[in-house]
């Protein structure tokens, strides 16, 4: 008789302990669920209060001499037409001749420098590179291109550009490639193929999504990258394909524009703003789209 | 045998389990075959029963064993030596389980008997239920001690035995031939001198079986064999052809 | 007509003897005085053993005892690797194929690999197939069609995946995609195939249906096999080799081996009494 009375008492405390801890824990977990949620929300807010500004202020002054016209003194109906032109072509270079130099450092890391004392310095060296204010890439750019040819120039320009793109690139390369798992890699040695060719006809291949990613996340940064630029290509107010001369670019200009005390200047700098965003934005999208057709 | 423990328990003690079997049904086995003996030279009836009763209990566990050696072959896939081993031991258990039976029909014939006055003595047969008991002994240790030589010892030993038969048989034509109403006393002797040894095959069977399992080599060498029996004619003195 | 179809028949019953009574044949392959090193670490201590030809060699062993190494010696894997190196001899056909001058592309077209997790390459079935072809051999469209089907027919795919061989190759199921390597190391026609546990990432059906691939190919080509399953080395090998800490403690017949192995350590491991 006593021996059963014992049981349930105890049985009832661990109960009891069990639900208040229960209780705790569901309390907590709603908490932080909140917590998230607010943060969430925060972000969310300033990312729309940015994109709504842009809208709001850039597309009532979105017309068409905007992307006819060449940049002209305020107040006769100027447009973009160069900046855009300017900033494609720069852009579109930059990445051109930093993406293949990026993609081979970035196979040598992951491939060939298997942990070497040179393989970890050039690494850190890319780390640092990356996160290398612009300015002083412009600077050096300056110094290297500028001074010694005699004139600013859309080469220098798209010089600087492409030294932004390299360490973007050898990052998610080298990330990619190392996904790859070994035994792909061993499968391919293992009928036949020299390294080189497991690297390109395989790893490239497997890792193709990421690589593609980077080069676009690379394309989207540079695009809207102002302080290299500065040094480098200067701007141009004239329509100029030649990149030889100074060039103009969408960043520049709006730099140029937005402090300026012409209002239709301070408008177009708003549409330029608006025309980088949608940019990035269609990049962003075409490559999603495009690698989804591909998977 | 491996001495090293196996990784899993539950399989090194059925593997025991097994071992146990042999040894229990060995052990009742043998004590058949002498209770016999004693039932048949003691013209003890209870006894004789006895040994029919206990015969039961050794089908028993032959059928035990069978369920056992099949159920380990299915579920634990056994290799080598543990493989040899559990296959040997459907075959010693089913070996026991004849002798058992030979053994209960020799009891029951010895029942028979106590109805019959003897003329003659029954020695040479008691001799050869000595020897049968004997290598029987010798070849249950066998499996018990998974011991090889003594296997080899008991299939070398079958010959005596066969030759006591030999013997035995003759003699019993030879009184039957002499006297009409022995023939019925001497042809259960007949079967009990013929159940004794096969019982001494039996054993011979299990020392081979018991060799292939310790060693992995079988005894294939023609196994010295001498029941002559089967060719024996015996003839009543004047009756040439 | 086709001819092979009847030749199996025929190959059927003489292999289903060849089983039993374990006849080895001469080796394609002689190890001798093999050893291998990872770094300073001695992995493979003097090994000597024949792959005889045309038959299945399994191997087998505790962890780390070395045998899925001296598989990738006998094509040079380790090259892919600094710090790792081999001594002694594996001949072929007179030549040591450790020996540095050997021709590593010239190798790895006579022995393939298949390994323990399916490869699969991002690309189509067909591309699969014909990417180790065309690494050695100049084939036109049709010739390659032909090579292609050649391969998934032996790797017993073809009627699964005729109807779609340019679809991606990471479309298909583990057991599928196990045999697409199957069929891509063939297609270059090596003269002996590596299988390094080619079904421990398989379900046991598909285990099934490799081992009767491997029952099959082992008319034309010899295979080694390690693995770690005993019963399936006992299903499948005709000789079967146990190592041990680096060591090869045993080799015999797979018969003789899993029912009376000659070594005390080879009948604990296959007792499972330690390892």
């Amino acid at each position: 008789m006593s021996a059963t009375m014992v049981q349930p008492d105890t049985a009832g405390r661990k109960d009891a302990v069990a639900r208040a801890l229960g209780r705790r824990r569901y309390a907590v977990d709603r908490l932080v669920k909140a917590l998230c949620w607010l943060a969430t929300a925060i972000g969310l807010f300033f990312l729309a209060s940015i994109l709504l500004t842009l809208v709001l202020r850039g597309l009532g002054g979105l017309n068409l001499s905007v992307l006819t016209e060449v940049t002209k003194p305020p107040g006769s109906n100027g447009g973009l037409l160069n900046a855009i032109v300017g900033s494609l072509i720069q852009t579109g270079l930059g990445t051109l001749i930093g993406t293949p130099i990026g993609l081979m450092v970035g196979t040598y890391l992951s491939e060939y420098s298997a942990g070497s004392k040179l393989g970890n310095v050039v690494r850190f060296v890319s780390d640092v590179l990356l996160s290398a204010p612009s300015i002083l890439i412009g600077l050096f750019v300056y110094q290297v291109a500028v001074g010694p040819f005699g004139g600013y120039s859309g080469w220098a320009g798209c010089l600087a550009l492409a030294v932004i793109v390299i360490p973007i690139v050898v990052r998610t390369t080298e990330d990619m490639l190392r996904l790859v798992p070994v035994s792909l890699r061993e499968a391919a040695v293992a009928l036949g193929a020299p390294k080189w060719k497991a690297i390109v006809f395989v790893c490239y291949r497997a890792g193709l999504d990421g690589i593609l990613t980077g080069v676009l996340l690379a394309l989207a940064r540079v695009a809207g990258e102002t302080a290299p630029l500065l040094f480098t290509s200067l701007g141009n107010l004239n329509w100029s394909v030649n990149l030889g001369q100074p060039m103009s670019s969408l960043p520049v200009t709006i730099y140029q524009y937005a402090g300026a005390a012409f209002a239709d200047w301070v408008q177009l700098a708003w549409v330029g703003a608006l025309l980088i965003t949608l940019g990035v934005l269609a990049i962003n999208i075409l490559a999603r789209v495009a690698l989804q057709r591909r998977s | 045998m491996p001495e090293a423990r196996h990784i899993v328990t539950s399989y090194a003690q059925e593997l025991q389990r097994l071992r146990d079997l042999m040894t229990q049904m060995g052990g009742m086995v043998e004590s058949q075959v002498m209770m016999s003996a004693e039932a048949l030279a003691e013209n003890d009836s209870a006894v004789a029963t006895r040994v029919v009763e206990q015969d039961k209990a050794v089908d028993g566990l032959e059928r035990e064993a069978e369920q056992l050696v099949i159920r380990m072959l299915a579920l634990r896939q056994p290799m080598a030596a543990d493989l040899r081993e559990i296959v040997a031991a459907m075959k010693i258990t089913a070996a026991l389980e004849r002798i058992g039976d030979y053994a209960k029909n020799v009891a029951k014939r010895s029942i028979v008997l106590r109805q019959f006055a003897l003329p003659f003595s029954l020695t040479g047969l008691m001799a050869m239920s000595r020897l049968v008991q004997e290598n029987l002994r010798l070849v249950i240790d066998a499996v018990a001690e998974n011991d090889a030589e003594k296997a080899v010892q008991v299939w070398n030993s079958d010959q005596a035995i066969d030759d006591l038969y030999n013997s035995i048989f003759r003699e019993l034509i030879t009184y039957m031939m002499e006297d009409g109403r022995s023939i019925t006393p001497c042809t259960h002797l007949l079967f009990i001198a013929k159940n004794l040894e096969r019982i001494g095959d039996h054993a011979t069977n299990i020392a081979e079986t018991v060799h292939y399992a310790v060693t992995g080599v079988a005894l294939t060498d023609e196994r010295p064999k001498g029941d002559g029996s089967s060719y024996a004619v015996v003839r009543a003195p004047g009756d040439e052809p | 007509m086709d001819m092979s179809q009847g030749l199996s028949t025929v190959g059927t019953d003489t292999r289903m003897q060849a089983r039993s009574e374990a006849v080895l044949s001469a080796p394609r392959i002689a190890i001798e005085g093999l050893s291998f090193f990872y770094g300073a670490n001695k992995a493979l201590k003097d090994i000597k053993l024949d792959l005889p030809d045309r038959q299945v060699t399994g191997m087998i062993g505790p962890s780390g005892c070395g045998k899925s190494t001296l598989l990738r010696v006998i094509n040079r894997m380790y090259d892919l690797y600094p710090g790792q190196r081999a001594e002694g001899r594996v001949m072929m056909d007179g030549m040591n194929l450790v020996a540095p001058e050997m021709d590593l592309n010239a190798l790895r077209s006579r022995v393939g690999m298949v390994f323990q997790k399916p490869t699969p390459f991002p690309m189509s079935i067909y591309d699969n197939v014909a990417f180790g072809v065309k690494l050695h051999e100049r084939l036109s469209r049709p010739e390659m069609d032909e090579r292609v089907e050649w391969s998934l027919t032996r790797a017993a795919l073809w009627t699964e995946v005729k109807d779609r061989l340019n679809s991606s190759a990471t479309g298909l199921s583990g057991g599928q995609q196990q045999r697409l390597c199957i069929a891509r190391t063939i297609a270059v026609r090596p003269e002996v195939i590596l299988l390094d546990e080619p079904t421990s990432a398989l379900d046991p059906i598909s285990t099934l249906r490799i081992e009767e691939l491997i029952d099959e190919l082992k008319r034309d080509f010899t295979i080694a096999i390690v693995t770690h399953n005993m019963q399936q080395a006992a299903r499948c090998a005709d000789q079967v080799a146990f190592f041990y800490l680096g060591e090869l403690v045993e080799v015999g017949q797979a018969a003789q081996m899993f029912t009376a192995p000659q070594q005390k350590r080879t009948q604990e491991y296959i007792t499972g009494r330690f390892g």
